[in-house]
């Protein structure tokens, strides 16, 4: 399927009935050399790269449902590279850069929008630790710029700085972060990775894998066995019960993040802007909708729909630093399923079977890894050996002490 | 979520604060436990999709942790105990 402002304007004009469908609907192969579990973000971007970087195009995609239809099609979008430790900035910058060449890549408008990203200060000690993170940002290639107080009250008059219990001192500022069209992301990695020939299964449900002598040979699913010299899983929230199918038990638990989404507006939010002080981040859709969200709920589900409290709070955050936004009405809120890990952390490594390997543990931050994830997995997958920003995120960490711990908050899934 | 206190009647679960599997209770030995069983006791779960055995901490109100048993498919609550019996000594 190709686009073209002449197609737009034909079609207009004959009652939309010559589009196509962007991707084929292949029925499965016998075998594969790699088969990707998950078509969300992560699994349609491996089979991309796999097919773009690595020359890999016996490659099939497995999902149980539609593409897009899980957490990649649930975000609230957006991105950013403001880690501070070393086992992650590099990773994530890697994949900001990713996100500024994907359009050009794909040849797909994902409507990468590098409006910025602005984190709020509201302490003395809380200055301190973003300039650090600022350092490290910078330090590993990122952009990072700390804002006084004139700087923010000029670039966004509108928020609260003078409230009683959070008073606002500054910001850290990453300007090349900002949002993008997260439908798009999955439906640009399916076309391009269709084109190369891949093959996308949909409504496909991956049930077991059949392991003989410590190998693993293919995936039963819904529709038979399909062999596989390779099996890659990338399945979010549904990470823990797919690979107990191979016998693992994960440092993961799932749980549930809600997004809000207000009615329309003008244009009055520059950037995506983040509460320092409580869990509320926000920025404006280009329809103009307010998209927000806070914390996770706190346990453990696979429900996909979240509980009041949670609400109260995400809005309570955001009435604490924006009071405008009690004017605007909730359109919109949905839940999707996140794989806490037990540091916040990623992991793309190998199991302890062979030709099985995982991809998993994004927590409620996977989004803006998408194209690095993918990237990495489809190295890890092509060469067996991890992508070089991708050396930390290994399963022995946690049994080695490695931890990639950004928050400091230990084993406890529910506060990362 | 309502969460039915044995001792204290229906409470919104807001009261509480949620720590994880009620496996965590069966903390290994340490007099033999190895280093793999420290590891898997405190980073593995299990993680079911389906009903699931996991501790509520009642902050806001007698202090005392819960056993509940809940359905993470549905967040239906199906049972709810005192993860140390009223009374009992420690
Ligand atoms: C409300 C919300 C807000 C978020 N906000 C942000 C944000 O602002 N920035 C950010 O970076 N991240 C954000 N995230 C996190 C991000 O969306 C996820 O980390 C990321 O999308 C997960 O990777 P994925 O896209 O591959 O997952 P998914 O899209 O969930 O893909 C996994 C796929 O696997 C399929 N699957 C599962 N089991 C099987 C099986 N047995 N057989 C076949 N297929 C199977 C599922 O159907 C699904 O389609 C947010 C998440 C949510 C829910």
């Amino acid at each position: 399927m190709q686009y073209s402002g002449f197609k737009v304007i034909k079609e207009a004009l004959t009652g939309h009935k010559g589009w196509k469908p962007a991707w084929r609907d292949p029925d499965p192969k016998p075998h594969y050399d790699i088969v990707i579990i998950g078509g969300g973000g992560h699994g349609l971007a491996t089979a991309h790269y796999l097919a773009s970087v690595f020359d890999r195009h016996k490659v099939a995609v497995i999902e149980k449902g539609w593409i897009g239809g899980g957490n990649v099609g649930r975000n609230t979008t957006i991105i950013r590279s403001n880690y501070l430790l070393d086992g992650n900035e590099p990773f994530y910058e890697f994949s900001l850069k990713l996100w500024e060449g994907l359009e050009q890549d794909l040849n797909y408008n994902a409507m990468v929008s590098q409006r910025g990203i602005m984190n709020l200060i509201h302490s003395d000690a809380q200055r301190d630790a973003f300039i650090r993170r600022g350092n490290a940002m910078i330090l590993n290639g990122a952009d990072a710029e700390y804002l006084d107080l004139a700087q923010i009250k000029k670039e966004y008059p509108f928020l609260n700085f003078d409230d009683a219990r959070f008073p606002i001192k500054g910001g850290l500022a990453q300007r090349r972060g900002g949002t993008v069209r997260h439908d798009a992301v999955a439906w640009g990695y399916a076309r391009a990775a269709d084109r190369r020939g891949v093959d996308i299964i949909q409504n496909c449900e991956v049930t077991g894998f059949r392991i003989e002598n410590g190998n693993c040979l293919g995936v039963e699913t819904s529709r038979g066995f399909i062999g596989a010299g390779r099996v890659g899983c990338a399945v979010a929230g549904n990470s823990s019960r797919l690979m107990a199918k191979a016998g693992m038990r994960l440092p993961i638990e799932s749980h549930v993040l809600q997004a809000f989404v207000s009615e329309g507006l003008k244009p009055v939010l520059p950037g995506v802007i983040t509460f320092g002080a409580g869990h509320f981040y926000v920025s404006q859709s280009d329809k103009g909708g307010l998209v927000f969200g806070g914390d996770i709920d706190g346990y453990n589900s696979y429900a996909q729909r979240g509980n009041l409290p949670v609400v109260e709070d995400v809005c309570e955050g955001g009435m604490a630093i924006m009071p405008m936004i009690g004017r605007a009405r909730l359109l919109r809120m949905w839940g999707g399923i996140m794989d806490m890990s037990m540091d916040g952390s990623p992991i793309i490594d190998r199991t302890h079977v062979d030709g099985l390997y995982f991809n998993g543990g994004w927590c409620y931050g996977g989004f803006k890894a998408t194209p690095a994830s993918g990237y990495a997995f489809a190295h890890l997958l092509a060469r067996d050996e991890p992508h070089a920003t991708a050396t930390a995120y290994r399963f022995d960490r946690f049994r080695t002490g490695h931890m990639i711990d950004e928050k400091g908050m230990g084993n406890q899934p529910n506060l990362h | 979520m309502i969460i039915h206190h044995p001792l204290l009647g229906p409470r919104d679960s807001a009261e509480f604060v949620y720590l994880g599997a009620a496996a965590l209770m069966d903390r290994p030995d340490p007099e033999t436990a190895s280093a793999d069983d420290w590891h898997d006791y405190a980073y593995l779960r299990d993680n079911p999709a389906g009903p699931h055995r996991e501790l509520w901490f009642h902050e806001g109100g007698d202090r005392s942790i819960l056993i509940v048993t809940r359905d993470t498919t549905t967040h239906e609550i199906t049972d709810v105990a005192l993860a140390r019996p009223a009374g009992a000594q420690i």
